[in-house]
């Protein structure tokens, strides 16, 4: 059965989620399995459109929750085809059973989610908890800071997750609302060009292959659990950044679009920084700017892979930095923020005198203002004049009520 | 930076109205953005819609705004939201109403020593669509006031926006985003 190409224009005004529709599309992705919960919901409603217009040659599969939604990509997975879905929140939570599952039969689905607070009290708009819910579930985790980056990570994750020596399913990550339904100018690839770039779906111990019986999903107990644990950790730290910075350099090649695992604007000669993800890395580098028309040399450091977290590159994006902001959009629930945390672990062991303070902000969708920014690179840069911390290591922005802080 | 606040009920058509605005000034090489706060809403609810126009890429995601437009698409809104929050000096509104303009400002004294232009947009949507979708009559209200684009020009490209409607209702578009070019005061 033949399909329909579609005209696309060089710049689209799309907003994230149909951003991510489109890249699915042009992947000719063959199943897309998916039960619909707000932000996400376009992206799979995108997906099931252009199949039913034949735009593109797959299944979609209704499901009665998200659970059955990523057992239903397990299952088309191991059988041996291209696979997608795409979730937020209460549904990811509800998926995260089946997300180990997925990462430990080495299975390359490709979920899309659409990053929401987690209930209770009931929101829809957007934070991180979700994405930082499922951080260790052996899924690679890209994060797209603008619709642009949906689109173009969507490409990028199918390449990465689905080469041979990877075998590893890959979240992208885009901010509920801020990204998905923003719109804004993206520019396309036509499809030919863009299904180049992923390439016909090569089949690895697929089930549908009768000539060659496998296992999926086996039990093993005390026996081999831990090999296989320890095999895909081992794969996630020594291949796959190595095959995410090449797929970013082909990807470059092909579009003029470079990505980097750890994302630096106005670091050269940083003396403050904020590291954060999401929306809020764009919204910063237009305060960072600002901060140095008034004399203040200020960075900004983005996370574009979270899972692997690169480490070492963190690590020495922030080494001569003399004072560093850690912004976390997720309730840490009694420590201090995963992302606090791992830049305090990539710099214990070096000589770096960075003085490192962590901040909660954004929960439920509250607005990160630009205002917020000029005031956080003051105190950064109060903590740098000083060279000690002025504040304690955790505090909130844009929490109403008397000022709290902790640590 | 150009900035634009609409006030709308979830249905009107807010939403749509902006990304089409969004996407008509991206065809002439500018950068443009297009949100909403949605919350859980339902249709009906009052709602405020976002457009940022600037020649370099828009990079700010904050949702705080000093808009230089705000754009009133439901006559009420006047009275049970404050559409002047967060206006600066220079702010121009364009307000929905059956009213004139001198008689709007005597009913919302808020208004008062504002740059306020009025249109029927429901009137005339009503009166062309059929459906009081006042979204595309503003627009062409908005071509008025600002000097954007040539009205001309504006309504090619809305056509083409509007390409998967029926041809009657395209017709119909373009004859209410013509008559709010010429009845805004």
């Amino acid at each position: 059965m033949a399909f329909d190409k579609m005209e696309l224009r060089d710049i689209e005004v799309w907003d994230g989620n149909f951003a991510a529709a489109q890249a699915l599309r042009q992947c000719q992705v063959d199943v897309v399995s998916a039960y619909p919960i707000t932000p996400s919901t376009p992206i799979v409603e995108g997906y099931a459109k252009f199949k039913s217009d034949n735009y593109v040659e797959g299944e979609f599969v209704m499901v009665e929750s998200e659970h059955a939604a990523m057992s239903g990509c397990i299952g088309a997975a191991a059988a041996g085809g291209r696979v997608a879905t795409a979730t937020s929140s209460q549904g990811l939570a509800l998926m995260s059973e089946t997300l180990y599952q997925a990462s430990g039969m080495r299975l390359p689905i490709v979920l899309n989610i659409v990053n929401r607070a987690l209930a209770a009290p009931l929101n829809v708009n957007g934070d991180h908890s979700d994405m930082y819910m499922v951080r260790d579930s052996g899924w690679i985790q890209f994060d797209a800071f603008c619709p642009q980056e949906a689109y173009d990570l969507n490409f990028i994750a199918f390449k990465v997750a689905e080469d041979h020596d990877v075998r590893t399913p890959a979240i992208v990550n885009q901010d509920g609302f801020m990204t998905s339904h923003t719109a804004q100018g993206v520019h396309t690839m036509d499809d030919d060009t863009a299904f180049g770039f992923v390439g016909e779906y090569k089949p690895m111990n697929d089930m549908l292959d009768f000539e060659h019986p496998v296992t999926h999903g086996v039990q093993t107990e005390e026996d081999w659990h831990f090999e296989h644990k320890a095999r895909q950790h081992n794969d996630m730290m020594t291949v796959v950044p190595a095959k995410i910075d090449a797929a970013f350099a082909e990807f470059e090649k092909l579009t003029g679009r470079k990505y980097n695992q750890v994302e630096q604007y106005d670091m050269d000669d940083a003396d403050v920084a904020v590291v954060c993800m999401g929306t809020s890395v764009e919204t910063a580098r237009e305060v960072a700017k600002e901060m140095r028309e008034k004399g203040i040399k200020a960075g900004v450091v983005g996370i574009r892979v979270f899972r692997p977290f690169p480490f070492m590159a963190i690590a020495d994006a922030l080494k001569d930095v003399k004072a560093v902001a850690a912004l976390d959009r997720s309730a840490p629930g009694g420590t201090a923020g995963a992302l606090f945390n791992e830049i305090a672990g990539s710099l214990f062991n070096t000589d770096s005198k960075m003085l490192l303070s962590g901040y909660i902000y954004g929960l439920g969708g509250r607005d990160l203002t630009k205002k917020h920014l000029v005031d956080l690179y003051t105190e950064l840069q109060a903590n740098a004049d000083a060279g000690k911390l002025l504040t304690k290591q955790q505090q909130y922005i844009g929490v109403r009520g008397p000022k709290l802080a902790y640590l | 930076m150009l900035e634009i606040r609409w006030h709308s009920r979830a249905g009107q058509g807010a939403v749509t109205g902006a990304k089409g605005l969004a996407d008509v000034i991206s065809t002439t090489g500018k950068h443009v953005q297009a949100f909403a706060f949605y919350g859980s809403a339902k249709r009906g609810a009052a709602m405020t819609a976002y457009n940022r126009v600037n020649d370099e890429i828009i990079m700010n995601h904050e949702k705080y705004m000093e808009p230089d437009y705000v754009f009133v698409i439901d006559p009420a809104l006047v009275y049970t939201s404050d559409v002047t929050i967060n206006g600066k000096e220079s702010t121009k509104y364009i307000i929905t109403t059956h009213m004139s303009t001198d008689e709007l400002i005597a009913s919302q004294p808020k208004l008062a020593g504002k740059e306020v232009y009025t249109v029927d947009c429901i009137k005339i949507a009503q009166e062309t669509i059929g459906r009081p979708i006042p979204n595309t009559p503003m627009l062409g209200a908005f071509m008025k006031i600002s000097g954007m684009y040539d009205i001309e020009f504006f309504k090619e490209s809305m056509q083409r926006i509007l390409g998967k409607l029926p041809q009657k209702i395209i017709d119909a578009n373009m004859i209410a985003i013509q008559r709010a070019y010429d009845e805004v005061k």
